[in-house]
């Protein structure tokens, strides 16, 4: 019985032992700015920028092309349906 | 409107091609640099964005209350409207945020918001597309929850902890930075008033196309 307490208070030294030798790598505790980077971990700001702006007149572009081409379609359709309204009348009259 | 369109284009295309230069002169952020002049498109994309929400939602209360289509009209095209700005700012942001925060997107409570009002108002399209009879009073109910959500957007910044910066960021602008800013809002809101136009105009245009079939299937 005596032997076996031994033994596990030895294990359990052995692994607290263990525990405190290993200690985390000592952590950064300072801020390190991105323009103090290396120029190969940059991103660059230029492409990002000129993405976002190309993006909203793209989009504005598309949109406005979108519209008209469904106003062009109903126009298309009103001009098309006030013709065989206008034929038919004149059908009707013969 | 229909006489002060065409002024209206050629003011708004003339506000937009000075903008860059503008926003060019304008002072660099400090931290950030050239990558924070994605703001100067970025928040005023969102300002029409809610603009259009609040139209939208206000335009489908009234339609529900009155039953008038012409709110109906007015709900659907500032609704779509809405949804093209709204993509504007969610492209736009993790633009800036790739190259200020290191990553494109994070799920703080900002961004969830404004990405759920988006889809709030996509979904609102879908069921007005393809909802069938009735779907316009479906898609009323749906754009007053959407609109409901905006301001817990804007003020979801102060309440929670978010990498987006706070709405002081704009009161708080120095001169040269205001300037350009206050331009861009400007030029955004005119260019809504611009596209809000065009669009009610094609609704009036099939509401005439409804009612000239309707003329027909009566002189059949």
């Amino acid at each position: 019985m005596y032997n076996r307490i031994v033994l596990a208070l030895a294990g359990v030294l052995a692994l607290a032992a263990r525990i405190a030798a290993f200690q985390p790598p000592a952590g950064q505790n300072e801020f390190v700015p991105a323009s103090s980077l290396p120029p190969g971990d940059q991103l660059p700001a230029a492409p990002l920028l000129i993405a976002a702006y190309a993006f909203v007149w793209i989009a504005v572009l598309v949109y406005v092309w979108s519209v008209w081409r469904r106003l062009k379609r109903v126009e298309d359709d009103m001009h098309a349906l006030q013709q065989r309204m206008t034929g038919g009348r004149k059908e009707s009259r013969r | 409107m229909k006489k002060a369109f065409v002024p209206l284009t050629i003011v708004v295309a003339a506000m937009f091609a000075y903008a860059p230069v503008l926003i060019a002169r304008a002072d660099y952020e400090a931290t950030m640099g050239l990558v924070q002049k994605i703001f100067y498109f970025h928040v005023p994309s969102w300002f029409v964005m809610f603009t259009a929400v609040f139209i939208c939602g206000g335009a489908s209360a009234l339609y529900l209350a009155k039953g008038d289509p012409r709110f109906d009209r007015v709900a659907a095209s500032a609704g779509e409207i809405a949804v093209v700005f709204g993509l504007m700012g969610l492209v736009t942001g993790p633009l800036w945020g790739r190259k200020a925060w290191g990553v494109w997107w994070q799920w703080d409570a900002r961004l969830t918001m404004a990405l759920l009002v988006e889809l709030i108002f996509v979904g609102y399209l879908i069921v007005r597309k393809y909802g069938g009879p009735g779907s316009e009073k479906l898609g009323a109910a749906m754009a007053i929850f959407g609109t409901a959500n905006v301001p817990f957007v804007y003020v979801s910044v102060n309440i929670w902890r978010t990498i987006h910066p706070k709405t002081t960021v704009v009161p708080t602008l120095a001169a040269t930075m205001a300037i350009p800013f206050w331009y861009s809002v400007l030029a955004f809101m005119l260019l809504f008033t611009l596209l809000m136009t065009l669009r009610l105009g094609l609704e009036r245009q099939r509401a005439a196309l409804d009612e000239l079939y309707l003329a027909e299937d009566d002189d059949v």
